[in-house]
């Protein structure tokens, strides 16, 4: 099955009758807005001063300010908050899609017993709410603190290692596709001139699925910002991520709308830019991953 | 847009097709069998395995434990001390006259509507737009980046932005459906009582069609054009070319999109949280914040195990019923 480019050059041999072109008209116009509306709320939001956020909603702002930007760094560490996410989901990023490249390889080139057991078992989890895995691994990360001292609970490192249960299957089941979709002759050519296994991998297969390790990085990378759950309960003062930590402009007396909004620009653009920038491999990365 | 070029993915079922024809067997001296066999495969799989050990299974099993013992906030620092309670945790959560099974059994109700809901719009969204963008014209890449915004910008970010919008006072959604159009004669409560399930579908909906649309414009590069030619020389318009050539061809994709669609739905719990806080009211109070209520706001992990483990019994279920139900017909390909 042949997965061709994305921006294939597909041209009907008739012209689509009007009917159709209005109707695609309508319906990608009411798609944009759908879209879009929120990004235009949190831009235009985010340049108001706080009296006009918390009055009455204006399509065209009466003031324009850039203070709630200078602003969003001292109603909350948002700064410290940034690294945490950055180091949180970097690390888990980088550790699961290191270890997905190896046991993919395993999957994709190698026979051996106990593979159906690992593949089914990776697929199952990737299914399972994260709710399932919180609760244990909360009592888990308790009970190590008490017996051990290590205080896994609410330290980067505990967080980085509940991340893995949603970004690990997750690569492993992409990057498996996307190696089977290398021809096989590649790295046995290499290794019959004498690479090892390990060097077949490196030399040939790494660098052949380079779109597929990079679709994976970028999904868990996306998703490990994007964390709610595990962040909100896993973290402390301390090790908040954006995700917790955004509730933070939310006072008692006052909801600072304009600087939630300015934060929530300014968590976005990494993400969205680099998923824009990256969005080509990761539509050819689920097509050979997923759509078999 | 310039084109990607994307290796040919070959279809393989579970790795069983390792021959790959014998031209090629006797041009290349075959691998020898102590590297293809030996012990170099688990070596390959050990950090995996022993992370998922780490992350799943041992939770798992200490998750099931736990769903069997009287797990309050007396016990937490020690829970292997608390008391063994067999089914009790289950019986409790499942006495559906009483407060607590009775709000289990309402929750799931709302999530199953829910599901249903935001599944099936987020399909038709994510189809439409694919079959727009799918010939080519001025503007394309645009609006294929402006439709993947949503599922690009951290869940938080959006859906904190969407809380904004529902506010009563000072959200856009009043301001347009009360002082611009006069559709309502007062400014609604969107985020409370029974129009917080609208919004909660809403904000799901604009969070997962793009992911649709992601998923059903990959599976169209792959129909060949020919059809479509052959198809409008016999004289079929747009509609019937979408109608006897696209659908079906899209069959094997809306299969892994549905289930996908389905398990994230279900499962969501971020879009609620974010929305609407840790108590989410009654009428789009979804499992997943049931759970979270019951374990980490009234401490109780006991009943909040049970609930996650009769969860994923039925997550577990459908999974099987839709797998078999779907895979009829077609051979070989078990993968989800």
């Amino acid at each position: 099955m042949p997965s061709k480019a994305l921006a294939g050059k597909a041209r009907s041999p008739l012209a689509p009758p009007a009917s159709f072109l209005w109707t695609r008209r309508i319906i990608l116009a009411f798609l944009t807005a759908f879209a879009l509306l929120p990004v235009y709320v949190m831009v235009s939001s985010s340049l108001k001063p706080l009296e006009d956020v918390t009055g009455k909603f204006q399509w065209i702002p009466s003031e324009i300010t850039i203070r709630p930007y200078f602003d969003i760094w001292d109603t909350v560490p948002l700064a410290h908050y940034f690294v945490n996410s950055l180091i949180v989901a970097g690390a888990a990023t980088v550790l699961s899609v290191t270890i997905a490249v190896f046991s993919a390889y395993a999957v994709s080139r190698y026979r051996f017993r106990g593979k159906r057991v690992f593949t089914v078992t990776v697929l199952s989890t990737q299914m399972f709410p994260g709710i399932l895995f919180l609760l244990p691994l909360f009592l888990i990360f308790v009970k190590i603190g008490n017996s051990t001292g290590v205080a896994l609970y609410g330290s980067r490192g505990g967080l980085i290692l509940t991340y893995l249960t949603f970004s690990l299957p997750f690569s492993i089941w992409m990057l498996i596709g996307y190696f089977d979709s290398i021809p096989r002759d590649l790295d046995e050519a290499a290794m019959v001139d004498g690479c090892g296994p390990f060097g077949a991998l490196f030399r040939v297969v790494v660098p052949a699925a380079i779109p597929g390790i990079v679709a994976v990085s970028v999904y868990a990378f996306m998703t490990a910002w994007g964390e709610v759950l595990f962040a909100s309960v896993m973290t402390n003062d301390e090790t908040r991520t954006l995700a917790v930590g955004l509730q933070g402009y939310a006072t008692q007396n006052d909801v600072y709308w304009n600087q939630i909004m300015a934060a929530s620009l300014v968590v976005s653009v990494p993400v969205v830019a680099g998923f824009l920038l990256l969005q080509r491999y990761l539509v050819a990365g689920l097509t050979a991953g997923a759509v078999k | 847009m310039t084109s990607t070029v994307t290796p040919p993915v070959r279809k393989t079922g579970s790795g069983a097709d390792r021959g790959d024809g014998g031209a090629r067997r006797r041009r290349l001296p075959r691998i020898p069998d102590r590297i293809r066999h030996g012990g170099l495969p688990y070596l390959l799989l050990l950090p995996a395995v022993l992370l998922e050990l780490l992350v799943h299974i041992v939770p798992m099993v200490i998750g099931i434990v736990m769903s069997f013992r009287e797990l309050t906030q007396f016990y937490i620092n020690n829970w292997d001390k608390a008391p063994w309670r067999a089914f009790d945790n289950y019986k409790i959560v499942v006495d559906f006259d009483a407060p607590l099974g009775e709000a289990l059994l309402h929750s799931f109700y709302v999530t199953c509507l829910f599901t249903v809901i935001t599944v099936g719009l987020s399909w038709l969204f994510g189809m439409a737009a694919a079959i727009m963008l799918q010939e080519n014209f001025r503007g394309r890449g645009l609006l294929r980046a402006v439709f993947l915004t949503p599922y690009a910008l951290p869940v938080y970010a959006a859906v904190i932005t969407w809380a904004f919008m529902f506010q009563r006072d000072n959200g856009i959604i009043n301001h347009v459906l009360h002082d611009q159009l006069g559709l309502t004669d007062e400014p609604s409560f969107w985020l409370i009582g029974d129009n917080s399930f609208i919004a909660l579908v809403v904000v799901a909906v604009w969070k997962s069609w793009p992911f649709a649309f992601l998923m059903l414009m990959a599976g169209l590069q792959n129909i060949p054009r020919e059809l479509y030619e052959a198809a409008s020389i016999d004289g079929a318009g747009v509609w019937q070319q979408i109608r006897k050539i696209t659908l079906p061809s899209l069959r094997p994709v809306n299969q892994v999109l549905v289930l996908v669609l389905f398990l994230w739905t279900f499962n969501d719990f971020n879009t609620p949280y974010v929305l609407f806080g840790d108590s989410a009211p009654e009428a789009a109070n979804l499992i997943s914040i049931h759970i979270y209520q019951s374990s980490f706001v009234t401490w109780n992990f006991g009943t909040g195990s049970a609930m996650s483990v009769l969860l994923l019994l039925f997550l577990l279920l459908v999974t099987a019923v839709y797998l078999v139900a779907t895979s009829r017909g077609r051979k070989g390909s078990g993968a989800v």
